[in-house]
């Protein structure tokens, strides 16, 4: 039986590889990983993009302390995942269920202590290495110009991961939770003429209620870390163009105009 | 005017890129508006409040606090329930004066909320000391509420009370300056003295007094 003409058909060739000889089966199976990247790259011309972010020069003599950004970004990252799968057992239920489903993902679910572990204490972490980050950006002058945008994003970041922590820590809803959450309430409306208001919008009513919880969670993983992955990728298109700044210590190389010597 | 026609007063290229962001604005609006309204709406949303039984008017006496468990919201369980001190009020020590709402005479049994008005915490009943103290940070309140030592910026909070019918009836909270007048409520670490009242003005949100037209039944069987 003959074979349907559909199986037989040979795609045209690419233009400009006309003459070029087919490679045999084992030769194009070995280079199957760069035959994709290739058809991906020709759709998407990422790549000149990837080598702009990834390979870039960097100034002479940084160190360690320059690490200190990606260090504070995998541990966002590292928030974000463990915060997604910690929301599969989570339920922000204002009587008793979201406690109740905390005590489950620590006693029952394979692995849920280590989850919920890497995230309560991987919010920590984050706050530590971003004021590490504030400080060697702050020490080595490395918010000047023309870096200021830079650095004031930076501080929205800061001010967000903070709203972060307050909103995180009333969702394993105990006693801590709770009462940490009516002090800082209260600190919020203690702010002159819109604060009594603000704390009506954060508890969703003049008393801590029925909707207070979910309103937290909403805001804990919706509304803040959609904004913060939206500034983190503007800080870093940043952080790419502008280059990174050398430290302090060492001297600009002078040009070659100032340091000639010219004979009289 | 280049690219236009005779007599236009703005290019067709120029309309038809205004009109498309109007469209692409107005488009967003459509959703952003309702959004921010749905988050903001409980700042304007008035919470009903019920008249609770909180126990007999021989259950109170002048010289000491009883403390009764309260619903503040209803239908959350434990997140939603207080604490209110209460005893029978005493003409000797409470100056303040009785007033009239619905023929009913208010406010015969003082009943303090646990809020230390610092911050919020829960505030504790000191039977030896005769003070109100505040764990978190060291609040002091006397037998009255008044602030007694520490950060508290007003005496405890009160809630409205009334007799009816053999049963000691308590209604929404409402908030005292140092004089102890009354004030609608407040948060904690508002004060209510001098320009404070005006600072931290209040809110649509909390509580007029309730009509007593409808105080919920005593308990069919006396006394439970």
């Amino acid at each position: 039986m003959p074979l349907p003409k559909l199986l037989g058909r040979t795609n045209p060739a690419e233009p400009g590889h006309a003459d070029e000889p087919k490679p045999a089966p084992i030769e194009a199976a070995a280079e199957a990983g760069i035959t994709v990247v290739d058809w991906i790259d020709e759709r998407t011309a990422l790549s000149p993009g990837i080598r702009w972010l990834m390979f870039r020069k960097v100034p002479k003599g940084i160190n360690w302390a320059y690490t200190l950004g990606s260090a504070t970004l995998f541990a966002f990252l590292n928030q974000a995942v463990t915060g997604v799968f910690l929301a599969m057992y989570y339920r922000p239920d204002v009587s008793g269920g979201a406690y109740e489903s905390i005590r489950n993902i620590n006693d029952n679910v394979f692995l849920g202590q280590f989850v919920h572990g890497m995230h309560k204490w991987g919010a920590s972490v984050m706050i530590i290495l971003i004021f590490l980050h504030m400080g060697r950006v702050f020490f080595f002058g490395a918010y000047k110009y023309p870096r200021e945008l830079t650095w004031i994003i930076g501080v929205v970041l800061l001010i967000l991961t903070m709203a972060m922590g307050f909103t995180g820590y009333l969702l394993p809803f105990d006693q801590r939770s709770y009462w940490a959450t009516i002090v800082g309430v209260n600190i919020n409306n203690t702010g002159p003429f819109i604060g009594p208001y603000m704390g009506d919008f954060l508890r969703a009513g003049p008393e801590f209620g029925a909707t207070t919880l979910s309103r937290f969670y909403a805001i804990h993983m919706l509304l803040i870390p959609g904004i913060m992955a939206a500034l983190i990728g503007f800080h870093l298109y940043l952080v790419t163009k502008l280059g990174i700044s050398a430290p302090p210590w060492v001297k600009a190389h002078e040009p070659e105009a100032v340091t000639e010597y010219v004979e009289v | 005017m280049p690219g236009a026609f005779e007599g236009e007063t703005v290019t067709r290229r120029r309309f038809m890129t205004g009109v498309a962001h109007s469209a692409g604005g107005i488009a967003a609006m459509a959703f952003t508006l309702p959004a921010l309204g749905f988050a903001l709406g409980p700042i304007f949303d008035r919470e009903p409040f019920q008249w609770q039984i909180i126990g007999k008017p021989e259950d109170f006496t002048e010289l000491d606090y009883v403390t009764k468990a309260i619903t503040i919201v209803a239908g959350i369980g434990e997140a939603g329930e207080s604490i209110a001190y209460v005893r029978r009020r005493d003409p000797e020590i409470d100056t303040e004066p009785l007033f009239k709402h619905d023929n009913y005479v208010l406010n015969n049994f003082v009943a303090l909320s646990s809020r230390c008005m610092h911050l919020g915490c829960p505030v504790r009943y000191v039977e030896a000391a005769e003070r109100f103290i505040c764990p978190c940070h060291g609040g002091v309140y006397n037998f009255r509420g008044e602030v007694a030592g520490g950060p508290p910026v007003r005496p405890l909070d009160r809630f409205y009370t009334l007799e009816h019918d053999g049963y000691v009836y308590l209604g929404p909270r409402y908030s005292v300056n140092s004089e102890l007048e009354r004030f609608s409520p407040r948060d904690p670490g508002e004060p209510l003295d001098g320009i404070g009242q005006f600072l931290y003005p209040a809110r649509f949100s909390t509580s007029v007094l309730p009509s007593t037209a409808n105080l919920p039944a005593p308990p069919a069987v006396s006394g439970t």
